[in-house]
């Protein structure tokens, strides 16, 4: 550990902080329909758009007809994408004529990719084309990306509406979180990223001899349009299969520390649009607070964790950090706190294999994804994930004290509860449901890599990671084979890791942002109760407290024996298996 | 329903065209003008030959004037980039450790005689997280210089110097530790050795 990889910990917070109001209350703005800088340039092709896509006069939409618009809008995204995977051979800006992926792939990739998770079975580089990329890949970093500050902004609507069940219209707000904060941030992105060295080509892979007389094959592509987006969007998908580890996305420490606040910058900033819709920023703050510091706790754990020699070092005699899996242009502080960013965050796209992290500190990120992805989270499903923990924390407190609990001024009741229960418990069964399934099954065992209990670490990770849409893996998990030359031939799918996981991400991605909408929707036009003596604040510290340890203790109870088996056996035992 | 399904269409095909095909190639066009030195992926050439990108590592094992690399699971290849992926109490990786501790020993020990196993830094026996680390520790750099020296036959402080000069951490390692670019310093040393 050293003293600047602490002080870039807490520079990128303070960042963070400053940035948060200003962007979340530029989002508001936009989302408002007022007019911003921007509005005297992308004015035009959003009134074009949004009369094409939503008609002349676009009317309100109830929780229904706009859950019903994104599910039908994911549908043909999730058709569109599947077609472009597999009749790859027979598209343009395909200069290494590669060949389309196997089925039951394409299938795991094309609902990781619409379900924001960015979930890798394929290594980009060397099985898809540019077009695949830039048409594929790219294209629904966006579209998932605007589907959950969509969505986010449509909860939030409902939480804050005195009358009416109108939380927007999809179309609308879709067009808006593209043209007024994903496409200028990503094209802001990629520019800075192209600066420091990510590269953008749409050049064939160059071959050449190295210095020492070997052969080499530089891999290029149109990678920094892509990196920023995947992060901005939080699907994460890198365009090498190591992600962000590979110099060409992530080039240098400043670029590095760019792309971590990339990560977090919308996710964070939803908050404060949040405390602006309902008129009250505190509550906004309140939430940026548990997060930052829920954050920072994971980070104060990952960092010494890694500055550690793993178990596998020592056997070996070696001292020092632990190395294996990190790149040296970055530090231990810079891959710890990626890993925690990455996978606090819904993006995933991490600089170092989590793999190869120690138990401690591997367990970091998997219990940041346990919390349900709230830690900041996904764009949009982060804000409506903490906004259903919140219900669930008033509804806990109001238990306690013994009376009808209320939120913002509204009684929560047996309906929002329900609701609440179903998304917070539907996607940690679906983790347990199939990492028992795969780990006691034959074909739920061809994926994994490492003996001992890290094989175990690997399934519930994988499932843990798609689940919650992160995206971030222990990367040995196989699900896709590819025995000999690049470009998907002879490769083949693991059908069973492909499927589970497939469906893994699309449940959950869809169960809890239905329930939240169902959620917003049965609030929005609920009496308002003024407060009173006995009213429990929820912009306050105690409150955020008791929102950590709601969030906490749910995450625990459901998750800490399967923990126990995997990682923080590893973290005991210096044991080598 | 029908309206719907149009309005998904319609929104499918537009936000491929804009954000698939105009939003990259814009970028393209623009870092191609603007960047190009790093939009093509930061390449070296030597004796207007390509040699490498500066952002990517190259296996110089078996090379003994050269500075080496660090391990790498793939042999250094960008179109596979992978990390070995071992756990942390993998007796796997455990093995390969020792082994390339031998190696690393094999190598340096004659050229610095009071090396010992545990003065070696991580960096060099372990394996990186992109495959390509074009990147070495000063450490390990400090430690490879008396090899490189006497192959070469050059004095251990040019050696030194020109490490120093091909070493990057910008606001002294705040982002990004101190390391060493290996290709930079080998092209260097080429460089300052046939003249």
């Amino acid at each position: 550990m050293t003293a600047s990889g602490w002080f870039q910990i807490v520079l990128l917070l303070v960042v963070l902080t400053g940035v948060t109001p200003l962007l979340g209350g530029y989002i508001h703005r936009v989302f408002a329909g007022e007019r911003v800088l921007l509005t005297r340039v992308v004015g035009p092709l959003e009134r074009r758009t949004s009369a094409l896509l939503a008609g002349p006069k676009p009317a309100g939409q109830d929780w229904k007809a706009y859950a019903g618009s994104i599910l039908m809008f994911t549908a043909i995204g999730w058709l569109a994408l599947f077609v472009i995977l597999r009749t790859q051979s027979i598209q343009p800006f395909n200069p290494q004529g590669y060949r389309s992926a196997p089925w039951d792939v394409s299938f795991n990739t094309a609902s990781s990719l619409v379900s924001n998770t960015g979930w890798q079975f394929y290594a980009g580089e060397a099985t898809l084309s540019n077009f695949a990329q830039m048409a594929g890949i790219a294209v629904h970093g966006f579209a998932s990306g605007a589907v959950g500050i969509a969505s986010a902004i449509a909860v939030i609507r409902g939480f804050a509406n005195r009358s009416g069940k109108e939380l927007g219209n999809f179309w609308v707000d879709l067009i808006r979180a593209l043209l007024y904060v994903l496409l200028p941030l990503a094209i802001a992105g990629s520019l800075f990223l192209v600066g420091e060295g990510a590269i953008q080509t749409l050049a064939a892979n160059v071959h050449f001899r190295t210095l020492a007389g070997g052969s080499q094959l530089l891999a290029l592509g149109p990678v920094a349009s892509q990196k920023a987006v995947t992060l901005l969007g939080s699907s994460g998908a890198g365009f090498y299969g190591v992600n962000s580890a590979m110099p060409f996305e992530d080039p240098t420490g400043v670029a590095n520390f760019v792309e971590i606040l990339m990560i977090l910058a919308i996710p964070a900033a939803l908050t404060a649009t949040y405390g602006r819709i309902v008129g009250n920023r505190r509550q906004g703050w309140a939430l940026y607070g548990v997060m930052l510091v829920m954050f920072l706790g994971a980070a104060a754990v990952a960092y010494p964790a890694e500055s550690r020699p793993s178990p596998a070092m020592r056997a070996a005699g070696i001292h020092g950090l632990n190395m294996e899996g990190k790149d040296q242009r970055l530090q231990v502080s810079d891959s710890a706190l990626s890993a925690v960013a990455a996978t606090a965050s819904g993006d995933g796209a991490t600089n170092a294999a989590l793999d190869s992290f120690t138990g401690l500190g591997g367990s970091i990120p998997m219990a940041n994804i346990m919390t349900g992805e709230v830690i900041f989270g996904g764009v949009g499903s982060g804000l409506y994930g903490m906004l259903l923990m919140v219900v669930l924390a008033v509804f806990v407190a109001g238990l306690m004290v013994g009376r009808t609990p209320e939120y913002l001024g509204k009684r929560i009741e047996a309906r929002e509860i329900k609701l609440v229960t179903i998304g917070a418990i539907a996607v940690p069964l679906i983790v347990l449901f199939m990492t028992a399934w795969a780990i006691s099954t034959r074909y739920g065992m061809r994926s994994i890599f490492n003996a001992g209990p890290q094989g175990f670490s690997e399934t519930l990770y994988a499932y843990t990671s798609q689940a919650n849409n992160n995206g971030s893996a222990f990367a040995g998990y196989v699900g896709f084979v590819q025995p000999h030359a690049p470009g998907n031939a002879g490769a083949s799918g693991v059908t069973f890791a492909d499927l589970t996981g497939g469906a893994a991400m699309l449940v959950g991605r869809f169960l809890p942002m239905l329930a939240a909408l169902a959620v917003a929707g049965s609030l929005s036009g609920k009496r308002t109760i003024a407060a009173g003596e006995g009213t429990m604040r929820t912009d306050t510290v105690i409150f955020a407290v008791l929102l950590s340890a709601t969030i906490s203790i749910v995450a625990l109870l459901t998750f800490v024996p399967s923990l126990m088996l995997g990682p923080v056996v590893q973290a005991l035992t210096p044991r080598l298996f | 329903m029908l309206r719907q399904l149009r309005s998904s269409v319609l929104a499918v095909i537009l936000l491929t065209v804009l954000l698939g095909l105009a939003y990259p190639l814009a970028i393209t066009g623009v870092a191609q003008v603007l960047w190009p030195h790093q939009a093509n992926g930061s390449r070296v050439d030597r004796d207007g030959r390509l040699v490498g990108s500066l952002l990517i590592g190259q296996d110089f094992r078996g090379e003994e004037r050269y500075f080496q690399s660090r391990p790498s699971a793939t042999a250094d290849d960008p179109a596979d980039t992978a990390a070995s992926n071992l756990g942390p109490n993998s007796a796997r990786l455990a093995s390969e450790i020792r082994a390339r501790v031998q190696s690393f020993l094999r190598r340096e020990q004659p050229y610095d005689p009071g090396l010992t196993p545990a003065m070696i830094p991580a960096d060099a026996v372990t394996a990186s997280g992109s495959g390509v680390d074009p990147d070495i520790s000063m450490a390990n750099a400090a430690i490879q210089a008396h090899r490189v020296a006497a192959v070469r036959g050059l004095p251990l402080a040019l050696v030194m110097r020109l490490i120093a000069e091909h070493t990057d951490g910008l606001a002294g390692g705040l982002f990004g530790p101190v390391s060493v670019n290996v290709l930079a310093l080998n092209l260097a040393l080429d460089a300052a050795h046939k003249s």
